[in-house]
């Protein structure tokens, strides 16, 4: 019977399938690629609500807007089920854009173990999260609480006043910062 | 290349070349189970796709029922019949879950794609291009078992449990954080193993279709040259390997942030449930034009087969077709415009998709524009091939009015959407493998169907769906929201008339079943060209049914060719 069939170009399918098994390869590499690829995106655009970072040398050659000021909300959560109370000292703050200013939080291990916390964090209009820059944050590394203690958390931010020049944001008063802090398994 | 027949025409009628007289065929064992045979392959496709499908749209009877008054009626009956006794209300929930997955997930990964795909496109891409067989005809084995196994994961995955009942109950889309902490259980786990099952076959199957459409060619079939259902399955199986391993990625992150302590998706370890989300419309739009594209293809045949005319501006739908699949790659946003995009990223994809109608629309006209003058027969496949034409473009209207990234806020969610994709899907795609099946049936099968069956199967299915579908239009816009069993009485009366729709649906399948028993029983024998002039690609020059190895001399196709 194969006698009968027609010399198949075994070779020309092989390579044909190959390149194409190797493309299929390469799209599943760009889907684990796109982890990294999105955080990096979304710290350098303030895509999805994630606020930017700067340094203090960066801060210090902020200029601060005259009389413009900007009412910043803060929001503090915890993961269901975590013993942890965390709030804001000041529900809001009044700020000059471009002025350096300090937010603290407070948190409070309620239980009878040390227990090792991330805070996540988003801000709100997300539109507003390139603008809303961070200099120094308790976010940005793991917090332990041992049994019953508690801790001040500051946050050190300014407004970039490039907001001004946003037109999606012609008219906004007030932005919210939220925090939710998780238990890290394990540590 | 091998021996040419030059006397060999591609356009002759009912030309059998069999020419040997013993057609070997394996035992049943060896052929069913362990088939090569391109032919065997897509009939169990079509056999197997029938079977989920009917598993499928019994599922979906459950959620009409359901849906067909206020209130919860037939959930805890249904928990119960699946194993959890004196199931609680929200487990009774929790199996309405679990019903929209397995609807979801079956009709398109396992009734779709297997009859489309599987089926069709292996039973008539290597004939239409005058080669024997696939490229790799033991690949195409593995293709479908893998298929077949996906499903009995899925299957699987219903009697374990799966956080707050049996079952996998995280929608088609498997969202994070339902799919992950929401979940609890291993029948998640079972269900995303199904995709992983699935999606691998059906990447081998796409390479197969490359390699065979590209260097399986009968001399003088030029790639301008192939039957437009042959392009539609080359720019489905391209979509199918750039957008099937995305989702690969994507839910293999899933069940290891499940099972394994990674965080992708997971905002306590610094990773974005938003990323999922972006990952599996990166796959889930393409996802869309591979269940359609062939259906195109068919309903280009049948049109231009029942005009008696090559279809209006050949290339111009070729290349349609492969607009459709590029621009299909840069629009996955549209289904996200509630999940905090800006303005400019919102009119960016607004822009982009509304592109997309711009091909669709020249094969709509193009269709039409074959129709125009042509001397029309209305046999039942072009009977379903117009009404497909129809109904894709009702669900194409409201794509471009879901594309609108303000409205769309209103909209996301609610049973508009609904109304829009079934109206591509239920009634688009399945109307297009309806008239590919009336088409097809005599010469895969070798017996005629009734064609006044099938008239009555298409005149009670059009009514049926359409009154299923078309009152979610207005039950979305008056805010009610998709996945949930229970609504309140404002919506009563049209998901009441939507549920007598399924009853009429169900009836038309009934009529079909009728038809297939009625064809192997007491069918007419059929011809090769059974449809005559028009019918002009390669599978009419050969007996119904064709030889069990087909091309064993090449066909030669000359310069004048139709498409
Ligand atoms: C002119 C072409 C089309 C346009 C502009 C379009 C646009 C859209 C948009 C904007 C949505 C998102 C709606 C929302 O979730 O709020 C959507 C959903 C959907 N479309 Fe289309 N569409 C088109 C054609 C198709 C086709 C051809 C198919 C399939 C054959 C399809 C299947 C779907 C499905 C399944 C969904 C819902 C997915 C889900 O959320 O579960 N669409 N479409
Ligand atoms: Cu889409």
């Amino acid at each position: 019977m194969a006698g009968l069939n027609p010399p198949v170009p075994q070779n020309r399918n092989r390579r044909v399938a190959m390149i194409a098994a190797g493309v299929a390869l390469g799209m599943a590499g760009l889907g684990y690629a796109s982890v990294p690829l999105y955080r990096i995106f979304c710290q350098a655009t303030g895509y999805g609500g994630t606020p930017r970072r700067a340094s203090e040398a960066q801060a210090e050659g902020v200029k601060v807007a005259a009389g413009r000021t900007m009412s910043v909300r803060f929001d503090a959560n915890v993961d269901p089920g975590m013993p942890w109370q965390f709030r804001p000292r000041q529900t809001t703050q009044t700020v000059g854009i471009g002025a350096r200013t300090l937010a603290i939080f407070e948190a409070h291990n309620t239980s009878d173990k040390p227990i090792t916390g991330a805070a996540s964090f988003n801000v709100s209009p997300d539109e507003a999260a390139r603008y809303f820059t961070k200099v120094a944050c308790f976010c940005f590394t793991q917090q332990t609480l041992q049994p019953g203690q508690s801790v001040a958390m500051p946050v050190s931010y300014y407004v970039d006043p490039k907001i001004l020049e946003d037109k999606d944001l012609k008219g906004l008063e007030q932005i919210t910062l939220s925090y939710t802090f998780h238990p890290v398994p394990g540590a | 290349m091998a021996t040419i027949a030059d006397e060999f025409h591609a356009h002759s009628d009912g030309h059998v070349h069999d020419h040997h007289d013993h057609d070997h065929k394996p035992g049943f064992f060896a052929r069913w189970f362990m088939s090569t045979n391109h032919k065997d392959i897509g009939t169990l496709y079509l056999i197997f796709a029938i079977t989920a499908g009917i598993i499928g749209g019994a599922i979906s009877g459950i959620m009409r029922a359901e849906l067909a008054q206020p209130g919860i009626q037939y959930l805890g009956y249904f928990a119960q019949l699946l194993g959890t006794k004196d199931p609680s209300f929200d487990q009774q929930l929790h199996l309405w879950n679990v019903l929209i997955t397995a609807h979801g997930l079956i009709m398109v990964f396992f009734m779709v794609m297997p009859a489309i795909i599987g089926g069709f496109g292996n039973w008539f891409v290597p004939i239409m291009i005058g080669a024997p067989d696939m490229a790799f005809p033991r690949m195409n084995n593995i293709s479908f078992w893998l298929t077949v196994a996906g499903f009995c994961s899925l299957m699987c995955s219903a009697f374990v449990p799966g956080g707050t009942g049996q079952g996998a109950g995280i929608g088609w889309t498997a969202y994070a954080p339902l799919s992950t902490s929401g979940s609890q259980g291993p029948a998640v786990d079972f269900a995303i193993f199904s995709l992983h099952l699935a999606g691998a076959g059906s990447i081998m199957g796409a390479i197969n279709f490359i390699t065979t459409i590209f260097n399986m060619r009968a001399p003088g079939m030029t790639l301008h040259k192939m039957p437009l259902f042959v392009w539609s399955v080359l720019v489905t199986a391209f979509l199918l390997l750039l957008a099937l391993p995305v989702l690969a990625a994507a839910i293999t992150m899933l069940l290891t942030d499940r099972n394994f302590h990674t965080t992708f998706f997971d905002a306590a370890g610094g990773g974005d449930p938003v990323l999922y989300q972006h990952l599996f419309w990166f796959f889930g739009h393409p996802e869309v034009y591979i269940m359609i594209l062939p259906g195109f293809g068919i309903i280009s045949q049948i049109v231009s087969t029942f005009s008696r005319k090559p279809v209006f501006g050949y290339l111009g739908m070729a290349y349609a077709m492969v607009a459709i699949g590029v621009v299909g790659f840069v629009v996955w946003a549209h289904h996200m415009y509630t999940t905090g995009l800006s303005e400019d990223v919102k009119m960016y994809f607004t822009t982009a998709t509304m592109v997309i109608a711009v091909p669709t629309g020249i094969k709509i006209f193009s269709w039409i524009a074959t129709m125009w003058g042509g001397s029309i027969r209305f046999a039942s496949p072009m009977v379903w091939a117009i009404g497909f034409i129809f109904l894709f473009t009702v669900g194409g209207v409201t794509g471009v009015e879901l594309a609108n990234g303000g409205l769309d806020d209103n909209l996301q969610d609610t049973y508009y959407v609904v109304g829009h994709f079934h109206y591509v899907l239920s009634l688009g795609a399945v109307t297009s493998l309806f008239a590919g099946f009336y088409y097809w049936f005599p010469k895969m099968s070798g017996r005629w169907h009734s064609e006044l069956l099938s008239y009555l199967h298409f005149a009670v299915f059009f009514v049926g769906v359409n009154m299923i579908f078309f009152p979610m239009h207005f039950l979305g816009m008056q805010g009610m929201p998709r996945r949930y069993p229970d609504f309140t009485p404002a919506y009563a009366y049209w998901n009441h008339i939507a549920t007598i729709g399924y009853m009429v649906m169900a009836v038309s399948i009934g009529i079909w079943i009728v038809n297939i028993i009625y064809a192997f029983t007491m069918g007419k024998k059929a011809e090769g060209n059974y449809w005559g002039e028009g019918a002009t690609t390669l599978e009419w020059t050969l007996s119904s049914p064709p030889p069990f190895h087909q091309f064993e001399t090449l066909p030669v196709i000359k310069d004048d060719g139709h498409h």
